[in-house]
């Protein structure tokens, strides 16, 4: 193909039409209490990993509901499941059920090493 | 016998004329529409406990029996101060009535969503006001315009309220629990549907209200996006597409919904300032009707003999709305008390 030196930049809007929202639909049937979440942000403010890195516990939340889902996996895993993000929740969340079922749901159909298995 | 002249068989109206009755005046209450219960009258159900408008109608009603008499499709032509400390009050068909004491009960008018253009209310098929989806659920029919059940519903919250555009700065208070209630209507009606709202903050200031919310969530599966819609355009299916940001996630969104309901706000009644003006009564930049002070004195203007009660002094629940009448209606009670010694 004929390179005519320029391209087509991608929206960076999201298209929440066509996004994959069956991650979304599983977790609200896993973990009841997700659908709760008012964004208030007292998980992440708490969170022990997001002291040490970028990790965003609200914000996995919404990747959720948006269906954002690639990089999900490996966000999670920043997660040591210490439950102060549950401890602190106002609206009652069980956190640390969501985020071990979130790890399963993202697993589905796919290998995981045991060791991890046992983790969550 | 003294009489009590009552501006609107609203709510407030109808509730404040049922007290002083019963103290014993002589009331009359001049309403400019053909029938009673104000705004209230266009709805189906009311938060938060879902009971039906119409009973909370002949609740207020009830009360009212003998002693009071309603005059309906009035307008009022004069009111005036006279000499001897009563207020004329004119209308075109009734003459002038003499009143020993006024209460203003005008109410609000909902915000007229035609000029929030980039919405497209009144342009697009789709489009609705939370005032057209109770009359929908009044009549049972929730459908699109070309008949059809509706899978994606969105509600945009603070349509005229909030925003200098349109010259309201103000909250109106009650359209944020209303979002709520029809958002949950909606599920019950057609529970696959996905339902969302569109907020800038949720304002859930009474104690039933952050249950609603919850349950909103919880129960029902609404999606609350925190951020204002930007604009709706109409694809060739008719359903409306929407530009919002989810303000959240920092993500801005592109969806298309198959209804789109604002929720208008509240404005002064059309006929606030005129009455204003008649009397020499005070109104803020809003256009509402201002007390003497709002905290001690609610219900009293600077004209002797003229009192104000509901929604013509700001966005009220029906609850406040009912309570502020009453305390209307005592300090009425008190002022004509006063003047017969």
């Amino acid at each position: 193909m004929i390179d005519f030196g320029y391209g087509i930049t991608r929206s960076n809007r999201l298209n929440l039409d066509e996004a994959d929202l069956s991650l979304a639909r599983k977790m609200a049937r896993r973990e009841k209490s997700f659908a709760t979440c008012i964004g208030c942000g007292t998980c992440t403010a708490g969170c022990t990993a997001g002291h040490f890195t970028a990790y965003n516990p609200r914000k996995i939340q919404l990747m959720i509901l948006n269906g954002q889902t690639e990089n999900l996996k490996e966000d999670l895993k920043k997660c040591m499941l210490c439950g102060r993000c549950q401890m602190l929740c106002p609206r009652g969340i069980s956190l640390r059920s969501l985020w071990s079922k979130l790890y399963r749901a993202l697993d589905d159909g796919r290998k995981t090493p045991a060791v991890t298995r046992d983790i969550f | 016998m003294k009489n009590v002249v009552i501006i609107g068989a609203g709510v407030a109206g109808l509730t404040a004329a049922a007290r002083l009755k019963d103290i014993g005046y002589n009331v009359t209450i001049i309403e400019k529409k053909t029938y009673d219960g104000g705004n209230v009258a266009s709805w189906d159900r009311l938060f938060p406990d879902s009971r039906r408008a119409s009973r909370l109608i002949d609740d207020v009603r009830r009360p009212l029996g003998e002693g009071v008499t309603i005059h309906y499709d009035q307008r009022i032509t004069s009111l005036v101060k006279m000499k001897d400390g009563r207020i004329g009050v004119g209308t075109e068909s009734l003459g002038i009535i003499h009143a020993d004491a006024l209460l203003v009960a005008s109410g609000f008018s909902l915000f007229d969503a035609h000029l929030k253009e980039e919405y497209g209310y009144g342009i697009y098929d789709n489009v609705y006001t939370q005032a057209d989806l109770e009359s929908m659920f009044s009549s049972g029919k929730v459908l699109t315009r070309s008949g059809d059940i509706p899978r994606r519903i969105g509600f945009v919250h603070c349509v005229g309220s909030r925003d200098e555009k349109v010259g309201n700065r103000y909250c109106s208070k009650v359209c944020c629990v209303t979002a709520v209630k029809q958002a949950s209507e909606i599920k019950q009606l057609y529970p696959d549907a996905q339902v969302y709202c569109f907020y800038m903050d949720l304002r859930m200031f009474e104690l039933p209200y952050e249950d609603m919310y919850f349950n909103a969530q919880k129960l029902y599966g609404v999606r609350f996006i925190r951020g204002r819609l930007c604009e709706a355009a109409e694809k060739m299916d008719k359903s409306v597409i929407l530009k919002v940001e989810d303000t959240l996630a920092g993500q801005t969104l592109n969806l298309s919904v198959d209804m789109l309901v604002l929720m208008a706000g509240m404005r002064p009644a059309s006929d606030t300032a005129r009455i204003a003006t008649m009397l020499g009564l005070h109104c803020n930049k809003e256009g509402f009707l201002t007390p003497v002070d709002i905290f001690s004195r609610g219900n009293e203007t600077e004209v002797d003999g003229v009192f104000l009660a509901g929604t013509c002094t700001g966005p009220k629940t029906i609850p406040q709305t009912i309570a502020d009448a009453r305390s209307a209606a005592i300090r009425i009670d008190e002022y004509l008390k006063k003047r017969k010694k």
